[in-house]
């Protein structure tokens, strides 16, 4: 089955054969490459999220017992919906996560997007594929600005701040911090902002590039390149990259914004 | 999936009809279950029951994203295992880093 096909004198590219012309676990060169890849890209944003999960369960957790009612407070872990409850227009208005929910439907439906142009691929469906992908490259682009918007807003912080005391020279002085930085947050501990903007920081700059892909693939598919060559398997690799990106984001949702 | 015929003289005028049932039921799943999410974090304190749920919650998004988006379901079992083994190491890795944070905050 993975052979090269030969007619006469001129040898036709087949996506399937290697170089040795099998086909180790059915799958072609570039796909398999890219699994092993996504993998390694695994263990990079599982270790960020595994260190979220130790420095957070080393930290106190917030009790309504102990510390009465919620504010910000550099002695417990903060409650995320206290800390992303901001809209943009919306100023002043409590909507905690509706946010990062809007950016969470923006994602999956930019993977939808692009599942749609990997099978107007298959159906080697030119006008469906640039049509998709020009759908999934706006989305990727709206992500990018929504997230944009909320370093934007965890940087310059609330008008209220956070009050906290601190000894200068043998005496208690009281201080307000706004909004955050890698030293110190309004939010609570420094670890906080710091792993805020690692894990977001380091998942945008995967969707960044992920964008740029899906423009690159964009154009060759617009220039008939792969009309050209016989298959669009450039587009599932990529596909498969910017459903990992989605996936990433379902994590980091889940641990850094819900629990 | 691999018994696809491609023709590269293919002009793109008679083109199939697209399948996209299956890609719409699973966007709907997922859809269904982060809307779950939203509302299960306001309607429930915060305590371990909550977070299972969620944990719950995300492994059953990860698999229709991996299962049926990335088509690994469809792969052959060699590659689902070789991708899926690594990863319950993680899981050993999470809870192993996350009962020592907990020491951590046991001895301040």
């Amino acid at each position: 089955m993975a052979t090269t096909v030969t007619t006469g004198s001129t040898t036709t590219f087949d996506k399937k054969t290697w170089m040795g012309g099998v086909e180790p676990m059915n799958a072609s060169y570039g796909k398999l490459m890219m699994w092993f890849f996504l993998i390694s890209d695994t263990f990079t944003f599982s270790a960020l999220l595994v260190t979220y999960g130790l420095i957070r369960f080393s930290f106190p957790a917030y009790d309504p017992a102990i510390h009465g009612a919620f504010q910000f407070s550099n002695l417990y872990w903060p409650i995320p919906e206290k800390v992303y409850n901001a809209v943009p227009f919306l100023h002043g208005i409590d909507a905690p996560l509706v946010f990062v929910g809007l950016m969470t439907f923006v994602l999956i439906f930019s993977s939808v997007t692009m599942v749609l142009a990997v099978e107007a691929g298959h159906r080697m469906d030119r006008a469906d594929v640039e049509k998709y992908m020009l759908w999934t490259i706006l989305g990727g682009f709206a992500f990018l600005g929504c997230q944009a918007w909320e370093w934007s807003h965890f940087i310059h912080g609330t008008e209220q701040g956070m009050q906290i005391k601190e000894l200068v020279g043998g005496e208690w002085v009281t201080r307000t911090v706004f909004g955050a930085n890698l030293t110190e947050n309004q939010y609570g501990p420094a670890a906080f902002a710091d792993l805020f903007f690692f894990i977001t920081g380091f998942h945008g700059t995967h969707v960044f590039s992920g964008v740029i892909l899906n423009i690159l693939i964009f154009y060759r598919a617009a220039t008939g390149l792969y009309q050209r060559r016989g298959h669009y398997e450039m587009v599932e690799k990529v596909g498969l990259y910017w459903h990992f990106v989605d996936l990433v984001w379902v994590f980091v949702f889940t641990f850094f914004y819900l629990v | 999936m691999s018994d696809h015929n491609y023709h590269a003289d293919h002009s793109g005028t008679e083109v199939e009809p697209a399948q996209t049932k299956t890609i719409w039921k699973v966007f709907y799943i997922l859809a269904a279950v982060t809307t779950l999410e939203f509302i299960i974090a306001f309607a429930i304190g915060a305590g371990t029951l909550k977070t299972a749920i969620f944990v719950g919650l995300t492994v059953v998004k990860a698999f229709y994203i991996v299962g049926e988006f990335m088509h690994l379901k469809h792969e052959v079992k060699s590659l689902i295992w070789a991708i899926l083994l690594p990863c319950m190491f993680v899981v050993w890795l999470l809870i192993a880093l996350l009962m020592e944070g907990d020491s951590i905050f046991q001895l301040r």
